[in-house]
């Protein structure tokens, strides 16, 4: 039976071929739209870490305390030194790491060649294997290098192919602003969006190849590595330069640590509480203790990384396709109803109104379909469009794949179907007798 | 023309009217707000800087570590700048208009005062005000010996004592901060503090807008004489006549390379490239929102065009019956176009009241404004013509259905 139908559906099309391409058209370019949006919503807002995100957590600690005019807000957006170097000597979670960002100055061996200026991170050696950092060879550092301020580094492969030419380059020698280091682990390619453990300085997301260069933290403040992030101040720091930063309350410092279940979690708050606590007996701090602990996708909607113009257009986006919707059923009405006779005959020959159902459905589920492949290609063009209209920081996000395939032709079907449930509901009424008579 | 016999006809098809008026106001909440936002967006992009865009070229150098020489270095490179032909005035910046990192500073009134006046963006560089053609209102502009080298500010705000030597005594502010601190007042030999140190307000300029964070008061900001030295984010700033900046720009890289080949340039771009690159993300959007308001209009206008179609269709016996009774062409014509003017007010009553709902929405959650009255009148004119154009069609063939048709059996 459905094989008829799809002949009578596919003839009724053909009949009126301009009401036929309107509907596809307006299918079609609703569902596009939308799903252009939401390929790049779903980029930007996608979770960086899905299999440890629940697990990972940003601590917050108010060490600036209420405002001049007694208000107590939200925590500063990032720690100060004095208060990560605390977290990391107490070292409570199962892994952790202070993180600032870094830009050095990498300098090739070979005469006539120029610095080049790379971006990167001073780390705990913990860093990795807490975001399960992929390495192309090698690894990380260990808690000794930490402790003995190393003179160890892992870079990235850009770096890596621009100063040794590619190839496994662990156990050479890179010179970093001037010091010799030993490259300890090349990574493979590594670019996490949105930068969930550097926000501050990002805003969540870098185009590029992500970070070039990680060097032990410790070693990096003692040779004098300046912050190249963001820095913020309630007070101005009493002394000069990188040293007076670290002596500052301004703060500069990411830090992420990994804690395995409820527990964990609820005694490493009792801990960040604790600390509060004890600072104040200490009269650093002159508050009661306001410290938050966000988990990864927590601390992403605290920090707004999503774009509100990506949200903003994917709502728009959204109205489009509600009214090319509204659009349909309206032309699906007109379509059925004007056939009204062919309804009244199939009627009196003894189609149920079951088999009307069915043959109608089908009609608009062609439709749907139709929509959806034109859906697909406009999506297509749309998806390798986003670049000329959006930044390639985000732009590069939007990809693709099969799963934004099914789901715009599932969309565009399932859409179709549903706007054509009253029109079929109306065709399915039609009085047999009636028409006959007026025939 | 009678309304009654077409709303007893509309009640006849209640479904399919309700279908046009739901489209209608669909698409005139949507497209209220989305123009809205892109006026929002196009004001953003034509903000005013206040500096003379078309002139200037930037060069940003990467900070190699710290320098003992920084300060030679840095008289060396502006000295070679300012020697280029077509070269009328150089400055190295430690922050532009237009660009995402801002210094800010709160600054009192009073030392003693809790809360703070406002943030300001703060502007230094020796040649600065010159550099980028800054509008002169009342004062003077910042001289030669008012300058202080940033390394000795630093030490002498770290030092503590409010009367060091080290420390810059004057400034020159906005006409908007002029007006925010001092409203009406002339602001020339007035005060302004960052500490304890009080600095005497010299001129003010007519625009200066901030870095970025516009929200806080655009042209909240201050020139202040420290001299900065090269790295930590601070550009060189190149002053010419418009068409030579090509030139000049590449004169200008050449002559840094001259003096140390191994520098890293970050940046080397016109100023009109600033300010397309930092608007980017509001040209994108202006962009697709107006391709989704077009959309919008295109598919409702189809919408109209079908089912007017459809009901036209329908109607052809009662049209010819009519016709036959002595109806003109005319009439029909009317007919369908009042009926399309009704569905369509309608529409777009429900529609602004859900506009303003929409409104209301983003207000809640994007931190916009209110949507102005003046966009209703016109939202409704737009979908008012949109309508009855759309409808002309159907409209026109149904007054050229002849009388006999209400004669004739199917």
């Amino acid at each position: 039976m459905f094989g008829y139908y799809l002949e009578l559906a596919l003839r009724s099309l053909k009949r009126s071929p301009g009401l036929t391409v309107l509907m596809v058209l307006a299918i079609g370019f609703g569902v596009a739209a939308s799903m252009t949006t939401y390929a790049v919503f779903r980029g930007v807002s996608g979770d960086p870490i899905p299999w440890k995100s629940s697990r990972l957590f940003v601590p917050r600690i108010d060490m600036w305390g209420p405002s001049d005019s007694g208000h107590v807000g939200e925590p500063p957006d990032a720690l100060d030194y004095t208060d990560a170097m605390a977290l990391m000597r107490d070292h409570r979670a199962k892994l952790q790491s202070a993180i600032y960002l870094i830009a050095p100055s990498v300098i090739p061996s070979g005469a006539g060649r120029s610095p080049i200026p790379v971006d990167g991170y001073a780390v705990y050696g913990e860093f990795f294997p807490m975001l399960d950092v992929p390495f192309l060879y090698g690894s990380g550092w260990s808690a000794d290098d930490d402790a003995h301020q190393a003179a160890v580094a892992v870079i990235g492969d850009k770096l890596n192919q621009q100063v040794f030419g590619g190839g496994n380059s662990v156990g050479k020698t890179i010179d970093i602003e001037g010091k010799d280091y030993r490259v300890i682990g090349v990574l493979a390619d590594w670019n996490p969006q949105p930068i969930f453990y550097d926000v501050l300085d990002t805003g969540g997301y870098g185009g590029g190849d992500g970070p070039g260069v990680f060097v032990p933290f410790q070693r990096a403040v003692a040779v004098n590595m300046s912050n190249s992030g963001v820095n913020l101040c309630r007070v101005e720091p009493t002394e000069s330069g990188f040293v007076g930063l670290q002596h500052s309350n301004c703060i500069w410092i990411a830090y992420m640590a990994e804690l395995d279940g409820a527990g964990a979690v609820q005694s490493y708050r009792q801990y960040l509480d604790d600390y509060a606590r004890e600072q104040r007996t200490a009269g650093r701090f002159s508050w009661s203790p306001n410290n938050r602990l966000f988990d990864v996708p927590a601390y992403l909607e605290h920090e707004h990384v999503v774009p509100s113009d990506t949200k903003v257009s994917l709502l728009v986006a959204l109205g489009l396709l509600i009214v090319c919707l509204v659009n349909t059923v309206g032309l699906l009405l007109a379509k059925f109803l004007r056939r009204s006779g062919e309804i009244g005959v199939r009627r009196a020959l003894g189609a149920s109104r079951r088999a009307i159902y069915a043959q109608f459905l089908t009609e608009a589920g062609m439709i749907g379909a139709g929509g959806g492949v034109l859906g697909l290609l406009l999506t297509g063009l749309g998806v390798l469009g986003v670049g000329v209209v959006l930044p390639a920081r985000l732009a590069h996000l939007a990809r693709i794949d099969p799963s934004l395939l099914m789901l715009t032709v599932l969309v565009a079907v399932v859409a179709t179907l549903l706007a054509g449930i009253y029109p079929t509901f109306r065709a399915s009424r039609v009085q047999p007798a009636w028409q006959l008579k007026t025939n | 023309m009678e309304i009654r016999p077409i709303l007893s006809s509309l009640s006849r098809h209640k479904i399919t009217a309700w279908l046009v008026i739901i489209e209608i106001a669909l698409t005139c909440a949507i497209v209220c707000n989305a123009v809205f936002l892109i006026s929002q967006r196009v004001d953003r992009m034509n903000m005013v800087s206040g500096i003379a865009e078309h002139e200037l070229v930037e060069i940003q150098l990467a900070n190699l570590g710290v320098r003992p020489d920084a300060k030679a270095r840095t008289q060396e490179d502006l000295a070679a700048l300012r020697k280029i032909p077509g070269v009328t005035q150089v400055s190295l910046a430690n922050q532009m208009p237009f660009s995402d990192s801002e210094t800010n500073n709160s600054i009192k009134l009073d030392p003693t005062q809790k809360l703070p006046s406002l943030s300001a963006a703060l502007y230094w560089g020796e040649n600065l005000a010159q550099t980028f053609g800054t509008q002169l209102v009342v004062g003077r502009n910042l001289r030669e010996d008012d300058y202080r080298d940033l390394d000795a500010v630093n030490k002498a705000a770290a030092g503590g004592d409010p009367n060091d030597k080290a420390l810059p005594r004057v400034l020159v502010i906005t006409q908007a901060v002029a007006d925010k601190l001092w409203p009406g007042k002339n602001p020339l030999g007035r005060f302004i503090y960052f500490g304890k140190t009080p600095e005497t307000v010299v001129g003010v300029v007519a625009h200066l807008v901030r870095p970025a964070s516009f929200s806080q008061g655009a042209e909240f900001s201050l020139l202040v004489p420290i001299r900065p030295v090269v790295g930590d984010g601070s550009s060189y700033l190149i002053r010419t006549a418009p068409q030579e900046r090509q030139r000049v720009l590449k004169a200008a890289l050449a002559a840094l390379k001259a003096l140390d080949p191994r520098r890293v340039v970050i940046e080397k771009r016109t100023w009109d490239d600033v300010r397309s690159e930092f608007f980017q993300n509001d040209r994108a959007m202006t962009g697709l929102l107006v391709g989704v308001c077009v959309a919008l209009l295109v598919v409702t206008a189809l919408g109209i065009v079908g089912l007017g179609s459809f009901w036209v269709a329908q109607r052809r016996r009662t049209i010819g019956v009519r016709r036959a009774l002595g109806a003109t062409r005319g009439n029909i014509l009317h007919y369908f176009q009042t009926e399309n003017f009704l569905l369509a007010t309608i529409g777009i009553v429900i529609g602004m009241v859900l506009a303003y709902a929409i409104n209301l929405f983003l207000m809640l959650h994007y931190e916009l404004p209110r949507l102005p009255v003046i966009y209703f009148p016109v939202g409704a004119v737009l979908l008012w013509s949109i309508g009855q154009l759309a409808v002309l069609g159907p409209a026109l063939r149904a007054a050229a259905v002849p009388p006999v048709v209400a004669t004739r059996s199917v």
